[in-house]
């Protein structure tokens, strides 16, 4: 069947609260505009979102499971890299 | 003074018109050929039966005959019903469904549109909140006739055939039915010639970029909206009414 053909495209979703747009999944489309409207019959039908991405999931490279323990657990012991040792103004949003 | 029963008649034309439209659509949930597709065709569905739910609690309201939403729905039969005959035919492929919504969403739009300015406050309020929807009927489906009537040949032979068959139901979307035309005087309703032009034109737009024609010297089919209809309405509501027919007033 043809529809194994379409392509799977990568959906984010920006929220009424949030800034950023999140991951909520993947749907099949034929090209991007395709992938936008069925974006939103899909994953904004009980008002989850303002704005959308779609991304070709095969343009997304991801970090290798494999190779996790040479990424990222140098980062464990390194607690001084949080800046959490400064008081931040009142002032600042979005932190 | 305007006669309630040219209301009334208008307000179940308007109903009958988006229910049958919703209810052909839901034909597809659970059978639409990908599943982003399916879950598209049946929101589209849900708009259109939340329209007429808007419609029928109106003319319930004013029937003051103790009608609901319900009975006018479920308890009429097709003689009763006065939708355009558009509307009723069969789903038929995807390419039917396409073209059929196309051409209802088209009317649909510029009718909201001009339903906004009606000088009865409730058909303006539902025409607002209903014109959004409708909008996005239109798009979804402007876009698959562009999709199908230029991909490849056999999408381009189904959408033509689709067309051919179904152009010949639109005329009577733009002759008023009296009570059509009375409420139009008063401006509460919209007599439907003045909308033909707006309609053709997307129509021909959106057509043009699908490389599709429309047929030439058609005859057009007239009787919905004085409830002379197709054989297919009676099956439908056949279907649709079956459960308060066999089982009055149930519930769940």
């Amino acid at each position: 069947m043809e529809k194994h053909e379409w392509p799977l495209w990568e959906v984010f979703i920006r929220s009424k609260q949030g800034l950023d747009h999140k991951h909520m999944g993947s749907l099949h489309a034929t090209d991007a505009q395709m992938a936008i409207e069925n974006a939103r019959d899909v994953y904004t039908r009980r008002m989850e979102g303002v704005s959308i991405w779609v991304v070709e999931s095969k343009s997304i490279h991801a970090s290798s499971p494999e190779e996790s323990a040479s990424f990222f657990d140098p980062a464990s012991d390194k607690v001084y890299r949080h800046p959490t040792f400064y008081d931040l103004p009142d002032q600042l949003k979005h932190m | 003074m305007v006669a309630n029963k040219d209301l009334l008649f208008y307000l179940i034309h308007l109903a009958d018109n988006a229910l049958v439209a919703g209810h052909r659509n839901s034909e597809w949930t659970g059978h639409g050929p990908i599943l982003e597709q399916d879950i598209a065709l049946s929101n589209i569905a849900l708009d259109l039966i939340g329209q007429s739910r808007n419609f029928y609690q109106y003319a319930a309201e004013i029937s003051a005959d103790g009608s609901t939403e319900d009975s006018l729905a479920y308890l009429r039969d097709a003689r009763a019903y006065e939708n355009c005959l558009l509307v009723e035919q069969p789903k038929g492929d995807w390419a039917c469904t396409i073209a059929k919504q196309f051409f209802f969403s088209t009317y649909q739009y510029y009718l909201y549109q001009h339903l906004q300015q009606s000088r009865d406050a409730t058909i303006a309020a539902i025409a607002e909140k209903s014109v959004k929807e409708v909008a996005y009927h239109l798009r979804w489906s402007g876009e698959w006739m562009i999709r199908l009537g230029d991909g490849t040949d056999e999408s381009h032979v189904r959408m033509q055939q689709a067309i051919d068959s179904l152009w010949p139901f639109t005329g009577e979307l733009f002759i008023g039915a009296d009570y059509e035309l009375n409420l139009a005087k008063v401006n509460i309703s919209v007599d439907p010639s003045i909308l033909l032009t707006q309609f053709n034109n997307k129509i021909n737009s959106v057509l043009n970029e699908a490389t599709l024609n429309l047929p030439a010297n058609v005859w057009m089919q007239t009787g919905g909206k004085h409830g002379v209809h197709s054989e297919h309405l009676g099956y439908l509501l056949a279907e649709m009414q079956f459960l308060q027919r066999a089982y009055p007033g149930a519930t769940w």
